[in-house]
């Protein structure tokens, strides 16, 4: 570091006007200094999500790769504390030793980014709060944040919540930074709650083109105690010789044949309760009447990755979009897509992930207006390089816009902090 | 009781409460207007009835435009305002203030749409907890969380609270289980969050406003999940020879990687507290009782239950039992749910603490509990959410001996700061309110209580909505009351506490 750029701060930045502070204090003495001088910056970690959310425009740039690390995983108590940019693979594999994971299915982006696992850190993860498969019947990211401490706007180091999960002091702070695309703290420290992985899993694909029994499969399936942990839909069309590619390659087990359309539903528990779930199904989803094929534990596991990891839509190069409606509203939102759009269903009916060929805009906003219409909101999770930006990457309403600038505000009141990397004004 | 400090009263406001009055009375209909002493009495506490305030006025509004010109009234007029829904709160939150008016949502009763299809109801907050679940139990579906006044306590007031209770370990509290609100905040803004789909873009207000006890918004309609009955719900009732053994077993259950829907324990006072009161036919030997309930598939119930079985008997258990049919599972929990008149009947007066600790230092903080009751020579009893680690050591004393009223008061926060010490926090699922206010700074320091401040002011910034809750008025450590019972005379003495 030379001498003029330690006078100009306190802690190391790179040519590219990076900065890498090491541990929370540094965090905070350089929010101060960004805030006196009235600096925006974008805060990063490994840069595996990056592509979600309006582009910054920012002279400088805080990277928080620095502060990674276990600090405390008590998996009798159910909870895991890390250094905020701990990778998530590393925390996946402290997990696994105790036959832990995040319930949640954290979802790896690396594959729709450039075709290959990139699964980020903690800090990147809580920013999105996208949730995966299993989200309908465990909840999402923001159901499983116990506490975390970071930096404010004005460089405050603020704390919420704890290590356990019954706690009602105060405001809910960590919620509110779940899924805040880091707009109103630069994340230090995370706790999450963690849970046991259950035993094996088992996977039973539906064959159908009936779009009718496909949602009220789904209606049975969400109303069925006998605790369905996935379900999703993979229509055939549209037929393309790229995406028959793919979806090849995802789909290739033994006794799965990826052709023709299909709904799969995850059932997991020990070997025992298993059969029975299965059981139960075959008479309450009336199996019989059915095209069905089992997956055993070994083409169970995978097929769910696949699923989560968007792996179906692999390097694509088009707009991907990210739609939650209502299940009952489903019906309407498939027919609209056709078989002009590529698409599949996860969430048990809920979440629709999309993709857009079109340069242009004008078919998003289509999109958009009748999600908007059947109660929902849309994402714009990946955008083609020709994106004309026409129609926002978020849903919001005038309202909640409003309230979201007045928090905003509280936390940083300079707009310090990937400034419309959101919404524009926050 | 100490003395309570409240916000300053603002003597422009009590000076015009006849054109407030009359005001109000054209925004609603004049009956739901409340100004006479004899009417606005039966509002002058919630659940924490060792305070009363007598409130300017109480506004009975009846649907969200009301509610918004209400409050854009206020708003204009510079007039606090605190929010009530069926007043069950143990923490003080719905007190009211002498010159605020107090917006009870108890007309907003009905249940708006059971949608079945989505898996969720949308409803009024006033509605009751138990009350979604019976409009939806025909089809064996249920509302989840279920604190123990569930047949009382509205539904906005579990918002407000983000209220949990015994099956909270497995199923979440509130706010994992609400889809959406509709608010409205203090300048009359209506705004809707959520709705019938999972999850919401952008920050999670929900997540916010749930568990913010009425200082951000007044909730006007909630959508909440629904859930399938589990096919199989059984309890194990296994008595302990020691503390330490009942606590390990509770920590070693979790441990193990089993998930119990509910799971509570309960010490030798409260044992033959509970069983001369109720009959339950606890182990009257034993020095700690554990209750186990799991749900799910017959056999994966059975399967955990003998992994139960197994870890209890290495850790010495005295007695276990299975139940063998519902009717036997009920009896389990008869005792448990009796524990607070139990205690009443014990002794003149009690005090309910609330408190959570990470469940590894179950037997610690039990131990710290009775070297305390030593000390200052009080009979406590406890009970402890096992799962999640939230306690309520009950302290039994005599209120009419001033000495035991400031020991016992002394007593309380040493509890909680020695949760905050263990790792855990001073409140779990009963609020912070008025109550444990001046602990808040056991536990954040300022900049993070200034923070939090920050919020409200962004969205109140005339703190007119429920001030003088939840942070403290001094912003010093001062040692309050905690639930104060005196010679049984709680408010809502027929709900069960647990």
């Amino acid at each position: 570091m030379s001498t003029e750029m330690k006078k100009n701060s306190q802690i190391f930045q790179d040519s590219n006007n990076i900065y890498y502070p090491e541990d929370e204090l540094q965090v905070s003495n350089l929010v101060q200094e960004l805030y006196k001088k009235n600096q925006p910056t974008e805060i990063i970690g490994t840069g595996s999500k990056n592509f979600i959310g309006n582009r910054i425009q920012s002279a400088k740039k805080l990277s928080m790769s620095k502060l990674s690390g276990v600090i405390e995983y008590l998996p009798e108590e159910l909870y895991i504390k890390v250094k905020a940019n701990t990778p998530l693979e590393l925390v996946e594999k402290e997990l696994e030793k105790n036959n832990q994971e995040l319930a949640f299915e954290p979802i790896d982006f690396g594959f729709i980014e450039n075709g290959k696992s990139n699964k980020g850190t903690i800090a990147g993860h809580l920013a999105c709060n996208f949730a995966g498969s299993r989200r309908f019947k465990v909840g999402s990211l923001r159901d499983h944040i116990l506490g975390f401490r970071g930096v404010n706007g004005k460089g405050d180091i603020i704390k919420s919540g704890g290590t356990v999960v019954k706690n009602v002091t105060g405001y809910d702070l960590s919620k509110l930074v779940t899924g805040s695309f880091g707009t109103l703290v630069a994340l230090t420290e995370i706790t999450l709650k963690v849970l046991p992985k259950k035993k094996l899993s088992n996977t039973i694909t539906i064959y159908t083109d009936d779009k009718k029994l496909v949602k009220d499969l789904f209606e049975k399936i969400s109303g069925s105690s006998s605790e369905v942990s996935g379900a999703v839909y993979i229509p055939e069309e549209p037929k393309d010789e790229n995406y028959d590619q793919n979806k090849e390659m995802v789909f290739k087990f033994n006794d799965l044949k990826y052709k023709g359309s299909f709904l799969a539903l995850r059932i997991e528990g020990d070997k025992i309760s298993i059969e029975e779930k299965l059981k139960a199904l075959t008479i309450e989803l009336e199996f019989s009447n059915l095209n069905t094929i089992i997956l055993d534990v070994h083409q169970s596991i995978p097929f769910w990755k696949k699923i989560n990891n968007l792996e179906i839509f692999k390097q694509t190069k088009n707009n991907l979009l990210r739609v939650v409606v209502p299940p009952s509203k489903g019906p309407k939102l498939m027919q609209f897509l056709g078989n002009k759009y590529k698409y599949y269903i996860d969430w048990c009916g809920s979440l629709y992930w999309i993709e857009v060929q079109s340069k242009k805009s004008s078919k998003v906003s289509d999109i958009k207006k009748l999600t908007k219409e059947l109660g929902g909101y849309l994402t714009i999770i990946k955008t083609s390089e020709e994106y004309d930006y026409e129609e926002t990457i978020f849903t919001v309403d005038d309202t909640r816009l409003l309230i979201s600038e007045k928090i905003k505000k509280s936390f940083d009141p300079k707009r310090i902090f990937n400034p419309g990397k959101m919404y524009r004004g926050i | 009781m100490s003395e309570l400090v409240l916000p300053k009263i603002d003597k422009a406001t009590i000076n015009k409460k006849e054109y407030i009055f009359k005001n109000l009375a054209k925004i609603i209909n004049p009956e739901n207007v409340l100004s006479h002493a004899d009417d606005v009495k039966p509002y002058e506490t919630d659940a924490l009835a060792a305070y009363t305030q007598t409130p300017l006025a109480v506004v009975m509004p009846e649907n969200t435009e009301e509610v918004s010109n209400i409050l854009k009234f206020c708003y204009k007029e510079n007039i606090k305002v605190v929010p009530r829904g069926a007043g069950t709160g143990l923490s003080g939150g719905a007190l009211p203030l002498n010159d605020a008016i107090l917006l009870s949502l108890g007309k907003f009763n009905k249940i708006i749409e059971i949608d079945f299809e989505n898996k969720c109801v949308v409803t009024q907050p006033g509605v009751t907890n138990l009350g979604i679940t019976h409009a939806v139990q025909h089809k064996n579906f249920y509302y989840a969380p279920d604190p123990s006044s569930q047949l009382a306590c509205s539904i906005g007031g579990n918002v407000a609270e983000n209220s949990g209770g015994v099956h909270s370990l497995k199923y979440g509290t509130t706010t994992n289980n609400i889809l959406g609100v509709e608010m409205v905040m203090m300048d009359g803004t209506v705004c809707r969050v959520g709705g019938k789909t999972l999850d919401q873009e952008g920050y999670d207000l929900m997540g916010l406003i749930c568990g913010s006890e009425g200082l951000l918004g007044v909730i006007t309609e909630v959508t909440v999940k629904i859930l399938k009955n589990p096919q199989v719900v059984k309890a194990a009732l296994i008595g302990f020879p020691t503390i330490e053994e009942g606590g390990n077993a509770a920590s070693e259950i979790i441990s193990s990687g089993i998930v119990p829907a509910g799971m509570e324990i309960m010490d030798k006072a409260l044992i033959e507290a509970t069983d001369n009161f109720s009959k339950a036919g606890y182990p009257r030997d034993a020095e700690l009782l554990l209750i186990v309930e799991l749900d799910g598939t017959e056999s994966e119930v059975d399967e955990l239950l003998k992994q139960v079985r197994t870890i209890c008997e290495k850790n010495n258990c005295s007695s276990l039992k299975f139940s063998k049919n519902e009717k036997e599972r009920l009896s389990f929990w008869a005792g448990r749910k009796a524990a607070f008149p139990a205690c009443g009947a014990m002794a003149p007066d009690y005090y309910c603490m609330d408190g959570s600790i990470p469940r590894g230092k179950l037997a610690e903080a039990l131990l710290e509990i009775k070297k305390l009751s030593e000390k200052y020579e009080l009979p406590v009893a406890n009970c402890f959410h096992a799962g999640d680690g939230n306690l309520h050591p009950l302290i039994m004393f005599d209120g009419g001996d001033k000495e035991q009223l400031r020991k016992t008061e002394e007593f309380g926060a040493e509890i909680l700061k020695a949760c905050v010490r263990l790792g855990g926090v001073i409140t779990g699922e009963h609020g912070v309110g008025i109550e444990k206010r001046e602990l808040m700074c056991e536990m954040f320091n300022n900049t993070d209580i200034q923070q939090q401040l920050d919020i409200k002011k962004s969205l109140d910034e005339k703190n007119l909505l429920n001030p003088g809750k939840v942070y403290p008025i001094l912003r010093k450590c001062a040692e309050e009351g905690r639930v104060h019972v005196h010679r049984n005379e709680e408010k809502f003495p027929d709900l069960p506490r647990f």
